[in-house]
């Protein structure tokens, strides 16, 4: 309204018209985005057997029974998934911070003499890589096939991150680093407690991005490890998605109803190992995109 | 001269080291991280000029040249693979890529502040939901008894399989592709977009430019810059199709148009444990993946004076 008014033109019948339009179609989109998340909760709330028989689109469950909760809750695979994600989530998270705040560290101190040869080191592992085999070989040179650990130390740096994160460092003022060394702090100190106190919003981001990255990958979980007691959430959601596989849920149900508890059961996954996720993703709103945008300040 | 330029050079190192020892201590496990977990691979990736042989080891396998590439190139899905990979970017870049800035540039001609934040909180969410969901609501809503066909049906059309039809898989991949990706693609440009200097839309409507000209002649420009290097960073990527995805997606009934380069290296190398013959295919695939960055950004550079480097 402020802007309108300021402008000199006066608002033209396209104008309005546009406007409206712009609302309508930005509006659909919303709608479009937000429905299969929507669909999908409410398919689990529904009673399994009404939700075989509805056909088209649901706008809220059709009866309404956690049955389907109660059998994922009680399939030990669901649990011990969230809890081998939960531990890789932990010490992926912390060996992720620490290393990226080293090099990002190290990439925004100025008037180092071998820091150019290092970029250039570390750049180059952005577009050039050994590809999927020789990766898996690694894994398997140093052991790290058929543990957590090879989840968690191969991926210890994203490149990408640790470039954002630097950005991020080389704006906090040098004078603050500059009292610190004449208070007698070295460099531990001044990364401690004046660089990362400093970039507690930043560090936020990367948080969210090493976590959600965490959270959700699948690939080399279903690749290396071949205890499936092992498996972290997603690569059990996998299991359970791809191969329609439900059958160690729906024991004891009536063999007529095994395909129309398996699907709510299905969309009760779904919801089970997204949740967190959606749970926490208002309180981060307000920090992701900012990585986005200091990741375009650099290029 | 130059026993002293050298002098020079090492009085330098010497006085580098004394003053920054404690900084280089502290990069050493990155460095090391970066050896072992990217170095040592590419390494490793010369095992595509060898047979290899997991029992006779990375040194006593036979050394056997481009055999392996020749075998690719030469291998009745080469076409089909290149062609599928290629197909998949290529409409990804014509429907995905303009898809988010198009998003941006509705968004920022709203004028309600909250519906604008609104819209974005909701469009940003699928970008945050795992891929193993996603084609698990992909595959859910297109079977037969799905959603999508019981749309089609109520509008007199018949019940099919849509995810097994090979027709249908490229619109189902760039489709889903874009519901995930067009909020969060859109925050690069929005950021972008508001950093267009607010004195050139003035100027403009002095000018008597309506909504549209500013459009045209203010506000593109200003993101032409973002958009180029975004444009750059997509070429460098079209043989590079993710493999997560089409792994998730995928099955036999689809592999015809589905089946790109990056999970054939899976197939062929993590299920069929041709490590040799799978090494040399992701080489190949990155080789040329380089050599199109490079090109495109040579390229922008000389047309727009805009490149990653």
């Amino acid at each position: 309204m402020k802007r309108q008014a300021k402008s000199t033109i006066r608002t033209s019948a396209g104008s309005k018209v546009f406007d409206v339009c712009n609302v309508l179609i930005l509006t659909l989109l919303s709608l479009v985005c937000i429905y299969p998340v929507w669909y999908v909760l409410a398919a689990s709330l529904s009673e399994s057997s009404l939700l075989m028989q509805h056909i088209g689109p649901l706008l809220k469950p059709v009866g309404f029974s956690f049955s389907a909760y109660k059998a994922v809750l009680k399939n030990p695979m669901i649990l011990s998934g969230y809890l081998n994600t939960l531990k890789i989530l932990i010490l992926g998270l912390a060996t992720n911070i620490v290393m990226t705040s080293l090099g990002a560290y190290f990439l925004s101190r100025k008037g180092v003499l071998w820091k150019k040869p290092i970029m250039i080191l570390i750049t180059i592992t952005m577009f050039i890589s050994g590809g999927m085999i020789p990766f898996y070989q690694t894994l398997q040179d140093f052991h790290l096939t058929d543990t957590h650990w090879g989840l968690i130390l191969p991926f210890m740096i994203s490149t990408y991150n640790m470039i954002i994160l630097r950005t991020s460092f080389e704006s906090i003022p040098e004078s603050l680093c500059e009292a610190a060394r004449i208070d007698g702090a070295g460099h531990w100190k001044i990364l401690f407690s004046v660089i990362l106190p400093l970039s507690k919003a930043m560090l936020a981001v990367m948080v969210l991005y090493y976590g959600v990255g965490i959270w959700n990958g699948w690939f080399w979980g279903s690749t290396i490890l071949s205890d499936r007691s092992m498996y972290p959430l997603q690569v059990v959601l996998r299991e359970i998605l791809m191969a329609n596989d439900t059958s160690s849920m729906t024991a004891g149900v009536a063999a007529g109803d095994v395909e129309a508890v398996g699907a709510t059961i299905r969309y009760a996954t779904i919801i089970v190992a997204t949740l967190p996720i959606l749970f926490v993703y208002p309180f981060l709103q307000k920090y992701f995109t900012k990585g986005v945008m200091v990741g375009a300040v650099k290029e | 001269m130059k026993t002293k330029e050298r002098e020079s050079f090492w009085i330098r190192v010497k006085k580098d080291w004394k003053r920054n020892r404690s900084l280089y201590l502290m990069v050493l496990p990155v460095i090391l991280f970066y050896v072992l977990f990217h170095y040592k691979p590419m390494y490793g990736a010369l095992i595509a000029f060898q047979d290899y042989n997991p029992r006779l080891g990375f040194s006593g396998s036979e050394w056997v040249g481009f055999d392996q590439f020749n075998r690719f190139f030469t291998s009745p899905y080469f076409g089909r693979l290149v062609k599928n990979t290629l197909l998949l970017s290529v409409y990804g870049i014509l429907f995905g890529f303009p898809a988010p800035i198009i998003l941006a540039l509705l968004l920022n001609e709203l004028r309600a502040k909250r519906f604008k934040k609104t819209v974005q909180t909701i469009t940003y969410l699928p970008h945050f939901i795992s891929l193993v969901v996603v084609t698990g609501i992909i595959k859910d809503f297109t079977q037969s008894t799905g959603l999508i066909n019981d749309i089609i049906v109520m509008f007199g059309g018949e019940r099919s399989s849509l995810i097994q039809n090979p027709a249908l898989y490229r619109t189902i991949y760039i489709v889903s592709d874009i519901w995930q990706g067009i909020g969060w693609g859109s925050i690069i440009y929005l950021s972008a977009l508001s950093g267009v200097d607010q004195q050139l839309y003035e100027a403009a409507s002095i000018d008597g430019a309506g909504r549209w000209k500013q459009l045209i002649h203010v506000t593109l420009p200003g993101i032409a810059p973002t958009i180029v290097i975004m444009l750059i960073m997509r070429m460098g990527q079209l043989l590079g199709t993710g493999y997560e995805k089409t792994i998730l997606l995928y099955n036999e009934a689809t592999y015809e148009t589905a089946d790109v380069i990056a999970s054939y290296i899976y197939r062929v190398g993590i299920l069929e444990r041709n490590w040799s013959y799978s090494t040399a295919i992701g080489l190949f695939n990155s080789v040329i993946n380089l050599a199109l960055l490079i090109v495109t950004n040579k390229i922008s550079k000389r047309v727009s004076e805009t490149s990653l480097w």
